[in-house]
């Protein structure tokens, strides 16, 4: 789960850390309030789920309410890779000398957590990176020992932090790195990581992903997830508990588990076709997961042709089959469905599918066969039905 | 022979008295796997159809010899679980339960290199071992699989597994064993140690190798085979056409450098002298040709 800005910082408050004062807005009468409360001068700052956000005009500096006012109405709606800005961050202004960059993550191959800290901080990391890998101080850490202050002392050396700076920035990446892991993220990256005139750390920006397995343990998780960035197929599946990804294609995929419904949009690709969606209806495949999936199918009106891919285990053919005809007896499907099954007693499924096949509802032996079906269909227009 | 497990391994199962661990291990045992305890603390002394249950897994060790556990656990209950099982000596771990917290799996991984370095753990979110007609332990349907050789399977998917243990039966190859690692960031188990054991284990004569797009343990696996390998392996690799991911930040794009889309791990896979198929009919058909030749 991606977080906003002001989400991520008002979640590093929690834990102690130093963020500026700033107040959540989505209208510029919102942004102009929230100003006159925080003092000027204020930033007005977009809230999106994507990097990038001051090169695209999204960060802007107001030294009045007349310029939180036109910022804010000029930010709102402002379309950054392809995320259109809903809500704003006004945020007292801060007096920077020193930009650093910090982020922790979980590095898999190394199946430690990554540590990485860079001096040059307040600009692209990726372009840091490729120039000067060295400007990176990397330091794996043993979930088991956690960051002790002393490492830290190291690492923060290491990275070439200001002397005079490198004592108060040593306590705060102790402090959040105890956030990214009691918070179970996946990622917590500031950038820039601020010192001011003054000598105070500060986390001016935040880029938080958490961990969607840990909600267990962190009740106020679900109000992040209504916050995701989905678009309106996305938000129909997620809301059945699918799991969904949307594409730009027109067929329809429905496959029973992670890795063959991957397969699966794989193979649509290679026959030249191109899919609608990656969704996975999981092991059982019973008839409601099913009816699920060709509704939120159906009603995405770029499909005009739909691939049902299922692989039975412990799951009898039998039983899918009988899933897959109560399903389409619930929902109307304006497409033709090509269906592929196999596995487990797939000989007495499809049997039972073979009285209910017509030219909406077609059956193929082998996952290309029915994949080449499904496309030519898709491809030749006449699949949907008209209203 | 096989790799991991083999008609001689006693499995208990800490959740047996759950519906999933019930159903699951009952399975297992009709498919003949030795399932000789259960464990839940507030039930023991009663039983599972026939199958006794402890209050802890020492106490089923110590009765049965038993020398592998099964974790039918819900998610917040996997690190204990796990843990109990190595310190009563267990030899394999296997992890069924999906949705581990990544924290968990990496701390448990750590923790259990440290602390039991003896103790394999397979999974978490994995679909378990079978090496067909001696051991079934997890959620794989047993009578999908053809015993014997040559072929050893090791994959990150759990329907792709029984897509390829299914075609290779209609194919009447046989399978020493199939290891389903898990698509999990921090898995117990991985491509490189499965493939390290079905090299050195005599009666696997190729390897199938199945894969998915993200990490990179597909180009660890790669680097292994191009190493060590002297037995043939048949690849896929799955997510070919899967677009880039939302992520937000860049620092897993900086870790990764590269590495993690299928093309670069069947590029990876092909170089290091790999059969890769475009799909996985086509890796089947490459096994079978493999195993025509052997």
């Amino acid at each position: 789960m991606d977080l906003f800005e002001h989400q991520g910082k008002e979640l590093f408050a929690r834990y102690g850390l130093p963020v500026p004062t700033g107040e959540v807005a989505f209208s510029p009468d919102d942004a102009v309030a929230a100003a006159e409360r925080l003092g000027l001068p204020v930033v007005v700052k977009a809230q999106v789920h994507t990097g990038g956000r001051g090169k695209a005009g999204g960060v802007k500096l107001a030294a009045d309410l007349d310029a939180v006012r036109s910022h804010a109405a000029g930010i709102l709606g402002l379309d950054i890779s392809g995320h259109i800005v809903r809500r704003l961050w006004i945020e007292q202004a801060s007096d920077i000398a020193e930009e650093y960059y910090a982020s922790f993550t979980l590095d898999r191959s190394a199946r430690k957590h990554l540590g990485m800290l860079s001096a040059e901080g307040g600009v692209d990391i990726e372009t840091v990176a490729a120039r000067d890998p060295e400007a990176i101080a990397r330091i794996h850490i043993d979930p088991v020992d956690g960051l002790t202050q002393p490492v830290c002392r190291q690492w923060v050396q290491a990275a070439r932090i200001a002397g005079s700076a490198a004592e108060a920035v040593a306590e705060v990446l102790v402090t959040l790195y105890g956030a990214y892991v009691d918070a179970d993220a996946d990622l917590v990256e500031v950038n820039p990581l601020i010192v001011t005139s003054g000598g105070d750390v500060v986390l001016l920006d935040s880029k938080v992903t958490l961990d969607a397995n840990s909600t267990f343990r962190h009740d106020d998780y679900a109000t992040y997830d209504a916050t995701q960035t989905r678009d309106e197929r996305e938000q129909a599946a997620h809301a059945k508990r699918l799991q969904y990804v949307g594409l730009d294609g027109s067929v329809g995929v429905i496959a029973n588990g992670a890795g063959l419904a991957m397969s699966t949009v794989d193979v649509v690709n290679q026959v030249g076709g191109s899919p609608a969606n990656f969704l996975d209806i999981g092991g059982g495949a019973n008839a409601e997961v099913m009816a699920g999936a060709l509704e939120v199918i159906n009603n995405d009106p770029a499909v005009t042709a739909i691939l049902i891919n299922i692989f039975g285990g412990i799951t009898r053919g039998e039983e899918i089959a009988n899933g897959i005809i109560e399903a389409t007896r619930r929902v109307d499907i304006d497409s033709p469905i090509v269906i592929r099954l196999d596995g487990t007693n797939a000989a007495e499924g499809r049997e039972l599918l073979e009285p209910h096949l017509s030219g909406a509802l077609m059956m193929e032996p082998t996952m290309l066969d029915a994949a080449r079906r499904a496309v030519a269909l898709a491809g030749s227009g006449d699949g949907k039905a008209q209203p | 022979m096989s790799i991991f497990v083999d008609e001689n391994t006693r499995v208990v199962y800490q959740g047996l008295t759950g519906s999933q661990g019930r159903y699951y291990g009952l399975l297992n045992r009709d498919y003949g796997t030795q399932v000789v305890a259960g464990t839940n603390p507030r039930k023991a002394g009663t039983d599972v159809d026939g199958v006794p249950i402890f209050a802890t897994v020492a106490d089923a060790a110590a009765a049965t010899g038993a020398t592998a556990s099964c974790v039918f656990i819900p998610a917040p209950g996997v690190p204990g679980a796990v843990l109990e099982a190595a310190e009563a000596g267990m030899e394999l771990v296997v992890v069924i339960t999906e949705g581990v917290p990544a924290h968990d799996e990496a701390f448990l991984f750590n923790k259990l290199r440290r602390d039991h370095p003896d103790v394999r753990l397979l999974g978490p979110n994995c679909p378990g071992i079978i090496s067909p007609g001696r051991c079934n332990i997890g959620i794989t349907a047993g009578h999908i699989a053809e015993a014997g050789g040559p072929v050893g399977i090791v994959s990150r998917s759990g329907t792709l597994t029984y897509q390829a243990l299914y075609e290779l039966k209609q194919q009447r190859i046989g399978v020493t064993t199939c290891v389903g690692i898990g698509g999990d960031p921090v898995p117990g188990t991985t491509f490189v140690d499965c493939l390290a054991a079905f090299e050195a284990d005599p009666e696997t004569r190729a390897v199938m190798m199945i894969g998915e797009i993200g990490g990179s343990a597909e180009e660890e696996a790669a680097d292994f085979i191009a190493d060590h390998m002297t037995k043939p392996v048949v690849a896929y690799v799955a997510g070919v056409t899967a677009p880039p991911g939302k992520k937000m930040g860049h620092a897993g794009a900086i870790v990764s450098g590269g590495k993690g889309t299928a093309a670069a791990k069947m590029e990876a896979l092909t170089a290091a002298g790999a059969r890769v198929g475009q799909n996985p009919t086509e890796a089947g058909e490459l096994m079978v040709e493999i195993v025509a030749s052997l």
